[in-house]
């Protein structure tokens, strides 16, 4: 019963479908060409235009048919661009253009066609997905055959294969379908009367496909899929009326991908049966450990199926397994599977009566599932599948087995005379086994072979002959038969078995190394090249991380060495990380491109694109890739959303910290810019207020004040003015060879009045050298030093200032007796605004010297400070001498 | 000097500067007329007699480095650059352009009062002095002989020619291309380490104290200034 009430998820979708965000598909379905879909399509174009709706045609073809051109005449048309393909230009729709253009309607005929190679993508339909993404409807239209699920049945009605098809998750996702009718004989009237535009190369065909039968059952066809899907409409209805009816009773299809040939014509049969069960369906392929030793060949083919089955709807999966029939059947019970589809094998008697087939064995085991079996045509030339587990020198391996029997022989003519013959089977035996275990399958039934003739030559009387006296001999060479071949069978399986779970193991390794590498990895650089680093090594190809600039472009982040990405490639991983959809090599979108591009989804988003490149321009990923490689990408994207999040953490910490700086800063100089205009003004208003007397004494004090008031802002102001130099990296050090006591003096003789009652000791050793610097910058730097000096020692109190060479630096020395800087403040005194709190007297931005800082530094010197023993503070700057 | 009324020209754009300079060289006596821009400077100096020209070097329509030098094409009325422009290439271009003492706002008006009183000393009295003499240090040019505290010193030949280059130009701020031009001529243009070398060993002979220098002042990153009687009473 539960399954008859409808799912409240899927009414949100179909109530989500019915909101204009995505445009609408209308398809003009036809069963031949001539029928005249494009006319009807222009018609019903022209019906929307009177109706107010902005109708622009995309492409059209009209094939200078005259009541269809005149039909386009009124109509808006998007010019086609011109694709450059091996010198040929060939017109193509300008998707962009119509992107751009975005029109309420665009007309977009013949569905099914290929672009050129070049375009943005490999399908005109594809192209259609894209115009709907973007809100626009669309009109178009498409012959039945073109449609991918009635491939098949198409080619054995006409007998002509057709090339161009769509799959049919398109025409699911059709909003309308209308059928363009015409009866076989009014169509083959306007053919002979010439109606009817046909490719040159077609006419070939005319007679093959334009006969009435064919006709009839193309039309039939089409008119039976606008049923089907008409039927679907009204279960949708019925659905969203919540009208209990005849549900599909939760059918689940099952179809098993083999090898074999008839896989693309069993898939097609499974869409068409889920399609009518109205099913869910699933496309299983079992790996099992001996399809490690298919050839690519073979492998990529299933690859193929797999694509085809997902494009078809299903739901294709890789399960690894030991027996193809057991493992579906888990798989098939674990999902509720009701159906199970397989193909008829083709197997010759002899296999069919040694080994059971996949079908038998399912049909054995199945319980309540139902098996399907589909018809397969016989292979038309069986693809030999090399015997032997390792391909490479097998005629070694031959030759081992021939020693092996050799070195037995010669063993048992050894022991020959003191055992009797028939435990000398012993001997060759165990040369068996070894052959079994060491040199594979072939081999090892060639030595059992050889073994028994051996056997029989050498030591079985009559010896030297091949004759046998006694039957029971006969036993014995077939148990020695036996055990060679049952030997060599299992080693050989649990061998695959090894490798195969080798293979995975090593997979799952990886991955595993990726994940903890990436857990312990900081910052995006690292995690960028842990994550090449692993692809390479795990793919053994090129890999390439796209992530996006201000979220919005996106640029190359890392790439394996030596990898260029075109302006071409970069739109596939644009689109790529646009959609959050797979693209380039060997997908359907543009397939042209050299690297897959895989987005990196997270739950916030699409945070990249990684791009893979094969080192083989020709091989596919197998499935078992494919998925490792998505299992890489999720641990990718969650390592590249985490490192973001960490660097917008420490941003917005920085920014706090930057936050709290900017109000200290602006605290501190409001302060100090307004603490001398204070003075000033009140000096200044003091002076010009005549209703008060003041002395001549007064009189003088108060301009002295606003004198001194006004030095100290400029020397602010000054040093603000450096401090935004420095740090906006004006300051360019001029270095010239300097006389070092001129230096000291020029920075001295700007002190002159501060220093009036102080004792200035110099030291400086005779004939001391030039030393290349920036005197102008430098002797700032010596002012700002012995300021402070002055500042934080007592009146009077003498200043040492010294200069000596050491370690291929000139060290000058201020040393004060002054307070000293309390210890954890002596590497903070170079802090911008750092000032020590101490005599409440001393007045001064606390930037002096932390410009003196940035210039030392500038200069490739460092400057630091250190407490006098005795009391007081030594300032030490060193500047190097080269 | 003080006593000398002399026709000022003031140029610059900011009116509050151009009423405190009108205010203070009024009272000592000056007459002044004041322009605000570069080509009335210019137009002004040509027409009228002016015994000096105060500019500014940010003016609303040419550089006041320009105007400097192209007054110096046909004039040598005394030039003293006023401006914010503190950075030394500042003032190293505009007294190499030829303008007499350079000024970085802001100033005291006691400090311009001595520069314009170097200024003229070098146009009102052209003739050399024979004898140079600023506390203990006497220079008698026309014998070529130099006295500290009474105590004849020997110098060398070029460090002579510096101390003389110098004394000829007593006041004025004399860049270090100007310096090495008159004493080594052109070649030595670029070689400044020549004359830090001198300046050393010549302030090491001359002055009491050389890294505390009395008589020949650095300025830094500009030149060198050889002290006249009238700083003293400076409070720079």
């Amino acid at each position: 019963m539960a399954q008859n009430r409808p799912d409240p998820d899927k009414l949100l979708r179909d109530i989500q479908a019915e909101e204009k965000t995505r445009g609408r598909l209308k398809i003009f379905l036809g069963y031949a060409a001539g029928v005249g879909k494009t006319y009807a399509m222009l018609e019903a174009a022209h019906q929307r235009k009177r109706e107010g709706v902005d109708v622009v045609v995309g492409c059209v073809e009209t094939h200078k048919r005259a009541e269809t051109d005149a039909m386009l005449r009124d109509l808006e048309i998007i010019p086609r661009q011109q694709i450059n393909y091996h010198g040929v230009q060939i017109p193509e729709m300008d998707v962009d253009a119509l992107l751009a253009r975005k029109p309420e309607l665009a007309l977009v005929d013949e569905l099914a066609h290929t672009n050129a190679p070049g375009s943005r993508h490999a399908k005109r339909y594809q192209d259609v997905q894209d115009l709907l993404d973007a809100g626009i409807d669309v009109y178009t239209t498409m012959n039945v055959q073109h449609l991918e699920s009635l491939n098949d049945v198409v080619a054995q009605i006409t007998g002509t294969q057709v090339r161009e098809t769509v799959p049919d998750s398109i025409i699911d996702a059709v909003t309308d379908i209308e059928v363009i009718d015409l009866p076989p004989e009014e169509l083959l009237d306007r053919l002979k009367e010439g109606k009817v535009y046909l490719p040159e190369q077609a006419e070939r065909a005319l007679d093959q496909f334009f006969r009435k039968g064919n006709l009839t059952a193309l039309r039939e066809l089409t008119m039976r899929r606008a049923a089907e899907r008409v039927d679907d409409q009204m279960r949708a209805y019925m659905r969203n009326e919540a009208i209990p009816g005849p549900w599909a009773a939760g059918e689940r299809l099952l179809v098993c991908v083999s090898t074999g040939t008839s896989g693309e014509r069993l898939v097609r049969t499974a869409r068409r049966l889920a399609d009518e069960l109205n099913a869910k369906w699933y496309a299983v392929y079992v790996e099992t450990p001996a399809d490690a030793r298919l050839p690519q060949e073979r492998r990529n083919r299933i690859s193929r199926m797999m694509l085809l089955a997902e494009e078809l709807g299903a739901r294709p999966v890789s399960v690894p397994g030991q027996s193809v029939a057991d493992t579906v059947l888990a798989y098939a019970r674990r999902h509720n599977v009701t159906k199970v589809i397989v193909g008829k094998p083709v197997k010759s008697r002899w296999q069919e009566i040694f080994r059971r087939s996949v079908v038998d064995q399912l049909v054995h085991l199945s319980g309540a599932i139902d098996i399907y079996v589909v018809t397969s045509e016989a292979e038309p030339s069986p693809i030999k599948v090399p015997e032997g587990w390792r391909p490479h020198r097998p005629l070694g391996r031959y030759l081992g087995g021939l020693l092996l029997v050799m070195v037995a022989t010669g063993l048992g003519s050894l022991i020959a005379p003191f055992i009797s013959p028939v435990n000398l089977v012993i001997v060759y035996l165990l040369s068996v086994v070894v052959a079994s275990i060491y040199l594979g399958r072939g081999p090892a039934v060639m030595t059992s072979l050889l073994s028994v003739a051996a056997f029989d030559f050498f030591f079985v009387p009559p010896r030297y002959t091949f004759v046998v006296s006694n039957a029971e001999y006969i036993i014995t060479f077939f148990g020695l038969l036996a055990v060679g071949l049952v030997v060599s069978h299992f080693t050989t399986l649990v061998r695959e078995q090894a490798e195969l779970a080798q293979g995975r193991e090593a997979q799952t390794a990886a991955l595993y190394e990726l994940g903890r590498d990436l857990t312990v990895t900081i910052g995006l650089d690292a995690i960028a090249e842990a994550i090449i680093t692993h692809i390479s090594e795990t793919f053994g190809r090129e890999v390439a991380i796209f992530l996006p600039e201000e979220e919005i472009t996106l640029k190359v982040y890392a790439s394996s060495p030596g990898v260029v990405i075109a302006d071409n490639e970069m739109a596939v991983a644009t689109w790529s990380y646009q959609r959050g959809q797979v693209a380039g090599r060997g997908t359907d979108t543009l397939p042209e491109a050299s690297m897959r591009y895989q987005p990196l989804k997270t739950t916030r988003g699409v945070v990249g694109v990684l791009g893979v490149k094969p080192a083989d321009a020709s091989h596919y990923l197998s499935s078992d890739q494919r998925r490792t490689l998505d299992a890489f990408a999720n641990q990718v994207a969650m390592a590249i959303e985490r490192a973001r999040l960490v660097e917008q953490a420490h941003q917005a910490e920085i920014l706090e910290i930057t936050d709290k700086l900017q109000s200290a800063l602006l605290n501190s100089i409001s302060h100090d810019l307004r603490t001398p205009l204070v003075s000033i003004t009140g000096a200044l208003s003091s002076l010009e207020d005549d209703t008060v007397f003041l002395n001549e004494a007064t009189r003088r004090s108060l301009i002295a004040t606003a004198r001194g008031e006004a030095d100290r802002l400029n020397r602010l102001v000054g040093n603000l003015l450096d401090m935004s130099r420095i740090e906006g990296g004006a300051v360019r050090i001029h270095k010239e060879e300097c006389d070092v006591q001129d230096v000291i003096g020029s920075a001295l003789e700007q002190l002159t009045s501060r220093l009036e009652n102080r004792s200035v000791k110099l030291d400086i050793p005779a004939e001391f050298p030039l030393v290349p610097m920036d005197f102008v910058l430098i002797s700032r730097v010596l002012l700002n030093v012995i300021d402070n000096a002055i500042k934080y020692s007592p009146s009077g109190s003498p200043i040492d200032i010294s200069a000596k060479l050491a370690n291929g630096y000139v060290e000058i020395e201020v040393a004060d007796l002054g307070v000293g800087i309390p210890q954890e403040d002596l590497s903070r005194v170079f802090d911008k605004f750092y000032r020590v709190q101490r005599p409440d007297n001393v007045t001064g931005t606390g930037l002096g010297l932390s410009i003196s800082k940035g210039i030392v530094q500038a200069h490739g010197g460092f400057i630091a400070a250190e407490n006098r023993s005795g009391g007081g503070t030594i300032v030490t700057l060193a500047l190097p001498l080269k | 000097m003080t006593d000398l009324r002399l026709n000022i020209l003031v140029v610059d754009d900011e009116p509050a500067i151009r009423h405190f300079l009108r205010a203070s060289l009024s009272a000592h006596g000056h007459s002044v007329a004041e322009v605000v821009c570069g080509e009335d400077a210019l137009k002004e100096v040509a027409m009228s007699h002016y015994d000096l020209v105060i500019l500014d070097l940010g003016l609303p329509d040419i550089d006041g480095l320009e105007v400097t030098r192209r007054l110096r094409e046909w004039t040598q009325v005394p030039i003293i650059i006023l401006s914010v422009r503190e950075h030394e290439n500042d003032k190293i271009a505009a007294l190499d352009a030829g303008a007499d003492d350079y000024l970085t706002k802001p100033f005291s008006i006691g400090e311009l009062m001595a520069r314009i009183r170097v200024a003229l000393r070098r146009t009102a009295q052209p003739s050399e002095e024979p004898v140079y003499q600023i506390h203990d240090l006497k220079v008698d040019l026309a014998r070529r002989l130099v006295y500290v505290k009474e105590q004849e010193i020997s110098l060398t030949p070029r460090e002579y020619d510096l101390l003389r280059f110098l004394v000829l130009h007593a006041g004025k701020v004399i860049t270090h291309r100007q310096l090495l031009r008159g004493v080594w001529g052109d070649v030595y243009k670029a070689e400044l380490h020549l004359l830090r070398v001198n300046m050393s060993n010549l302030r090491s002979k001359i002055e009491p104290d050389p890294a505390r220098p009395q008589y020949i002042l650095t300025e830094p990153g500009v030149g060198y200034r050889l002290k006249v009687a009238e700083f003293d009473h400076d409070n720079k």
